[in-house]
């Protein structure tokens, strides 16, 4: 199948744009038949000039939009937690991130949108759909071309690439770039926007008859459960890196190459989660607005300061790349219920965050023997779901007639549990279906070459980190053929020669080495 | 006593490593350089225009060990490196006058 694809690569490059040109062509023709139904302008259903009424809407509109750029800014986050993986893969990693943040938008425009709040109601122009999935909004055309509806697709689109965004964490250093751009768009075409449905966009979750509903307030089941559970799946349909897992089944530690970037990678994220939670009231003119954030920013620092105390207790260092998972952690898990619950609840729940964390790190490294580079499925999967069970346990009813275990109410706790149960299955069944029809169609796995050279050189031409620019020449003064093919056979041959020995145990060096089988005489 | 430099692939590093240090040859002192014998560049490509990276990531391993042990450190050294291509390396082979560890004062193959 490979070496099909790669025989008519050249025909298919041309046929990319002749797609390409074909779709500009349809949407330009489409697009000049829109009959335009919403107020595109906001001036119409707004409230008069200068009327209170207009002030609020004015108010409510900027504060959306603000964390909606927040919220963007953790893609630059996302991209930094990078310096968790080895020098020669960062550029196929933040690759990754970048084609989330940009693809992924074009998609949630195309379709993900118009599934996921079609049938909402929240917005002008989203009238059609039904409890499983909405079709209406496509395109952001006719009576969706509307400020209101508008600004609710930018704030939902920049969650939508940070769930997707997830996944490149689980997979990074391994996978192709293709079947990542298939993937990407499935995600946020399909699978994020009909569980998002279910939640947000008035489907069966959200009218539950337990409690106030299923209740996930900025998405630690609807963007971090389903990216996790994603991560998950993606990494054990790939396969752990070579060098992770030893024959007898101990794991081997595989350092980063930057700690500088991580830190500051896990501030941007938590800087950005503030729009992601804060803003997710949709208004500034529902003062909850302080409460999230403070929830927010305590339950990151209970999450990080549990694991630092915790690290030095253990091993007599303070692990900082775990602690700021820790602080991931504690922000993830405080996504659902952030609105909900009073401020020594957050600590509660950073603190219990940072543990799930941790513990899911050895449990997927060492039970399931799944390679998870970054940690996706431990710091967004484990406390995703941590979250929503929380929600259901410390909702204190102060806040949209949601109460917890604490009020002495049960019905919530079990909405959150079918709500929690049902991404875990979507996400699970849908990723493991994605995964594998890839896998035997594209295929998902570079070569055994590439992934020892690193993704860097091979699927993006450079290095992230390139020569001194004395080390180089130009092309043109040089033969070209003399030059410069990576000589990719010979070390082809070489690997495979290598892939001969076998890895043993040395009791010499107390580890496992890759030897040469010894000759028969 | 005699000094081997190696100079060999970067991906051979870990199993020359873990093989000399299974014989008995454990302390190495390496170095990460860059350099081109017969083995010309490679391309890689800067915001759509290519060019030419001259000098490719080598490791240069330099090991003292008494006169009788440098037929086998080598031997070791090349069944375990060799490609049998262009750019698997070189070893150079050196006198060495003495050696003195600074720890104790000893010289001489006891240093070693």
């Amino acid at each position: 199948m490979e070496s099909l694809f790669s025989k008519y690569s050249s025909k298919l490059k041309w046929l990319n744009v002749v797609y390409f040109i074909t779709c500009v062509l349809g949407l330009v023709y489409f697009g000049s038949k829109i009959v335009f139904a919403g107020d595109p302008s906001g001036t119409v259903d707004y409230g008069a000039d200068g009327s209170i009424e207009r002030l609020g809407y004015s108010i409510n509109f900027t504060w959306t939009l603000v964390a909606a750029f927040l919220v963007f800014s953790m893609q630059a986050g996302f991209a930094m937690l990078g310096g968790f993986l080895q020098a020669k893969n960062m550029l196929g990693y933040m690759a990754h991130c970048f084609a989330d943040g940009t693809i992924g938008a074009v998609v949630f425009w195309i379709l993900g949108f118009a599934l996921m709040f079609g049938g909402s109601g929240s917005a002008p122009g989203l009238e059609s759909g039904n409890l499983f999935i909405g079709y209406s909004g496509f395109f952001l055309a006719s009576g969706s071309y509307d400020v209101q509806t508008i600004m609710l697709w930018l704030f939902q689109m920049v969650f939508c690439t940070k769930a997707v965004t997830i996944i490149a964490g689980s997979v990074a250093e391994r996978m192709k770039f293709a079947p990542y751009l298939i993937y990407s768009f499935i995600v946020c075409g399909i699978i994020y926007p009909i569980y998002g449905h279910w939640m947000w966009g008035g489907g069966w979750l959200s009218t539950l008859p337990f409690g106030a509903g299923c209740v996930d307030f900025a998405g630690s089941a609807v963007v971090h459960t389903i990216g996790g559970m994603l991560a998950l799946v993606g990494a054990y349909v790939l396969g752990p890196r070579k060098n992770k897992y030893n024959p007898d089944g101990t794991s081997n530690a595989i350092p980063g190459h930057n700690l500088t970037l991580v830190v500051v990678g896990t501030l941007i994220l938590a800087f950005g989660w503030f729009g992601f939670n804060a803003g997710s009231t949709l208004g500034a003119t529902d003062l909850r607005i302080s409460v999230v954030a403070t929830n927010t920013f305590l339950a990151a620092a209970a999450g990080a300061t549990g694991v630092i105390f915790m690290s030095y207790i253990i091993f007599g260092f303070t692990d900082i790349g775990l602690a700021c998972n820790g602080a991931l952690a504690g922000l993830v898990a405080i996504t659902a219920p952030c609105a909900y619950v009073a401020p020594w609840a957050a600590i509660a729940i950073g603190v219990i965050a940072g543990a799930v964390m941790w513990g899911t790190v050895i449990f997927v490294e060492t039970k399931l023997k799944i390679d998870d580079p970054l940690g996706a499925v431990a710091v967004h999967g484990a406390n995703g779901i941590w979250g929503m069970i929380a929600l259901g346990i410390f909702a204190d009813g102060t806040y949209g007639g949601v109460s917890g275990l604490i009020t002495g109410s049960g019905g919530q706790l079990l909405a959150q549990f079918i709500g929690v149960v049902a991404a875990i299955a979507w996400a699970i069944g849908m990723g493991a279906l994605m995964f594998y029809v890839l896998k035997v169609t594209i295929g998902l796995r570079v070569s055994e070459l590439i992934e020892y050279e690193g993704v860097d050189v091979h699927l993006h031409g450079s290095p992230c980190y390139p020569a001194q620019a004395e080390l180089t020449s130009q092309l043109g003064s040089v033969v070209e053929e003399e030059v410069t093919q990576r000589e990719m056979a010979i070390l082809e041959e070489s690997l495979a020669r290598d892939a001969s020995r076998e890895k043993i145990y040395s009791e010499k060096l107390g580890r496992w080495i890759y030897a040469k089988l010894k000759k028969e005489k | 006593m005699k000094k081997i430099e190696a100079i060999i692939r970067p991906e051979k590093f870990d199993i020359i490593k873990d093989a000399l240090t299974e014989q008995g040859y454990g302390g190495m002192s390496v170095s990460e350089m860059k350099g081109h014998g017969n083995q010309k560049g490679v391309s890689e490509v800067w915001r759509g225009k290519r060019y030419r990276v001259d000098l490719l990531p080598k490791i240069k391993l330099e090991i003292v060990v008494s006169d009788d042990a440098v037929d086998k450190v080598v031997q070791t050294i090349i069944n375990e490196s060799q490609t049998g291509s262009i750019g698997d390396g070189k070893i150079f082979v050196y006198e060495i006058a003495n050696v003195y560890r600074i720890r104790t004062g000893e010289q001489g193959d006891a240093a070693i």
